[in-house]
């Protein structure tokens, strides 16, 4: 089973929402589709659904073309950020109305609803309404609603976003065996890094409507291909600085110098961006982070056992994010240490050369 | 009993003070009507009610009044629903206008439209019937019934609809099966106002019929007889009037505050 987008685009008056995009998505694994809000990750979804029309482009799921196809015939799955269920219909009902519209035989969807409502652990609950049940039944009556169907394509647009932290978790830990096996092309859309790089698979990074990198989630973690992927693939945000190369030496700013080295050092003398991410800045020197910085502290955050710290220097504000509780005071200049081999390198056009 | 609750107290009985009056002067003769104040019927009698239902131009006043009114409501509900839908839905050029214009309507005196109502359905042989008094009542309530359905609808997500599509229904199963459930305390709302509005509506009701149609209310203006107005018939007329409004509103009232609450009834 694939999904394939050809050139898509999608216009709202004279906007395009969606700017030219092609993306071929598997099943097997978790697609997600990463980015801030207003990316455009449910504009691209609402394509794929069938609910918005095509601009321009072709949409191919195993290779026939969909894109003229009706929403109701796509054969697919959606499960949205807000609980959104039948309210007038038990739970039961709910998980039953896809099946129930498709016409399957009763003892049928009396099984499908079943196996549907153990894995999500709803058995109790098929006879309620969803007002009554608590934020957490009522997405899980979404999710056995898409299970039940087995349908071909699952579009998850945000589903934990409106849930409290524990059950967040609950879910997300239990979202990838839910949909292994079944065959279907499973597509997330997520506004938090962490749970790109906690469900796996390919991740597609989505900024301004379109798609600035795709492919598997730790390898273009690892190496962004351009600063926009850096930045969105990164919380809190990448730290990002204007260096120039002389030789095999970086100059950021007029203090701070380290050596290059790899493909970095090879790449012809001037001007580069340097991106880093924060957890790559520390406030203690060790072997690694040997590059030293000085700024000054504006913000400090403690969460649990991290403690991060935004500092400007020159006129580059960054951030800083270290295990462990660290006394920053804010106002105050502090020392910082970057580890040169964690730096990524673009070039002037903001794609990666090294 | 507590002194905060007195103020209440008396002003419900100033509200009430009238429909009491009403009620009394049913079981009342017209003698004793006319011959002063007395606080309860003196002579008890059931004379009154007796004659409305058994006298046909009576009873056929009531009996056309819920003909029309009925035929009324499930029209301008019906038209409303799709008519709602759209506005709560989709935009399109000059939607916004279009919906404030259909309130406008709500706003027209209804003596305005008499007169070339009368013309039209006389031109039309629509005259005297019951469907003419129905459609020209849906002039001011099938808006109202939009304004109101609208609020309802815009108040359910639009992701229920695309929830809908893509599990499979299409549009007009996902309309009946599932929207118009969802929103079933703003369709009973709509259909209690387009009930009430019709009921009470007098003018074109009385313009648009002679005979056939003829409303309760117009029967009631044709009391006076040789003996002078019959006020204790009058008076059971009305109380009946009063009747089918409350039974209705009994099965809305918990729909009703919802449509207040949320600001558009």
């Amino acid at each position: 089973m694939t999904i394939e987008l050809r050139n898509v685009t999608k216009r709202v008056g004279a906007n395009l929402h969606i700017k030219e995009t092609s993306l071929t998505l598997e099943t097997g694994h978790f697609n997600v589709l990463l980015g801030e809000t207003g990316s455009g990750k449910t504009s691209l979804i609402k394509l794929m659904a069938g609910l918005d029309p095509l601009a321009s482009g072709q949409i191919l799921m195993d290779g026939q073309d969909i894109s003229k196809l009706n929403t109701q015939k796509r054969n697919i799955s959606l499960v949205h950020q807000f609980f959104i269920n039948y309210p007038h219909m038990t739970v039961f009902e709910n998980i039953a109305s896809p099946l129930k519209v498709a016409g399957m035989a009763k003892s049928e969807i009396q099984g499908r609803v079943e196996e549907a409502a153990d894995i999500l652990q709803l058995r109790p609950m098929l006879h309620r309404r969803p007002h009554e049940l608590s934020g957490g039944q009522q997405q899980r009556t979404a999710l056995a609603r898409a299970i039940a169907k087995e349908s071909r394509a699952v579009f998850l647009d945000e589903p934990l976003a409106n849930l409290d932290y524990k059950l967040r978790e609950e879910l997300r830990d239990q979202l990838p065996e839910l949909f292994a096996g079944r065959g279907a092309v499973v597509v997330y859309a997520t506004s938090e890094p962490e749970e790109a790089l906690l469900l796996g698979g390919m991740t597609a990074l989505m900024h301004d409507g379109h798609v600035t990198q795709f492919g598997p989630t730790a390898e273009i973690y690892r190496k962004p291909a351009n600063v926009i992927s850096a930045d969105v693939f990164s919380d809190p945000p990448i730290n990002i600085g204007q260096i120039t190369k002389q030789g095999t030496e970086a100059k950021l700013g007029d203090l701070i110098r380290w050596q290059l080295e790899g493909e970095a050092a090879t790449l012809p003398d001037g001007p580069y961006t340097v991106a880093i991410r924060p957890n790559r800045v520390l406030p203690r020197r060790s072997e690694s982070a040997n590059v030293r910085l000085i700024g000054r502290v504006l913000v400090t955050e403690l969460s649990g056992s991290e403690s991060s710290a935004h500092f400007s220097f020159g006129n580059d504000n960054w951030v800083s994010l270290s295990a462990g509780v660290f006394p920053f005071r804010v106002g105050e200049e502090h020392e910082f240490f970057m580890e040169p081999a964690h730096c990524h390198y673009f070039g002037s056009d903001g794609n990666r050369v090294a | 009993m507590q002194k905060r609750s007195i103020i209440p107290i008396v002003y419900i009985l100033f509200l009430l003070l009238p429909i009491y009056w009403l009620v009394a002067m049913s079981f009342k003769t017209t003698n004793e009507i006319l011959a002063g104040f007395s606080l309860f019927p003196q002579t008890f009698t059931w004379d009154n009610y007796r004659t409305i239902f058994t006298d046909p131009t009576w009873y056929w006043g009531y009996i056309n009044s819920i003909i029309y009114v009925s035929i009324n409501t499930v029209l301008s509900v019906l038209v409303a629903l799709p008519a709602a839908y759209a506005f709560s839905r989709y935009r399109f050029l000059g939607d916004k206008h279009l919906f404030f214009w259909l309130l406008t309507n709500r706003m027209a005196p209804a003596a305005v439209f008499a007169l070339p109502f009368f013309q039209l359905y006389s031109a039309v042989g629509l005259f005297d019937t019951h469907i003419a008094v129905a459609l020209a009542h849906c002039l001011f309530n099938i808006p109202l019934a939009v304004w109101i359905l609208e609020g309802f609808m815009s108040s359910v997500p639009k992701e229920l609809d695309e929830t809908a599509f893509v599990d499979g229904y299409s549009f007009p199963r996902f309309f009946t099966t599932i929207f118009i459930p969802s929103i079933k305390a703003g369709v009973g709302v709509a259909a209690f106002f387009c009930f009430m509005f019709s009921w009470v509506e007098l003018l074109l009701a009385k313009t648009l019929t002679a005979v056939e149609a003829k409303p309760i209310a117009a029967t009631m203006t044709k009391t006076a007889s040789s003996a002078g107005y019959e006020l204790g018939l009058l008076a059971a007329a009305g109380t009946l009037t009063i009747i089918p409004g409350a039974i209705v509103i009994y099965f809305v009232r918990n729909y009703i505050a919802k449509g207040f609450a949320m600001g558009r009834v």
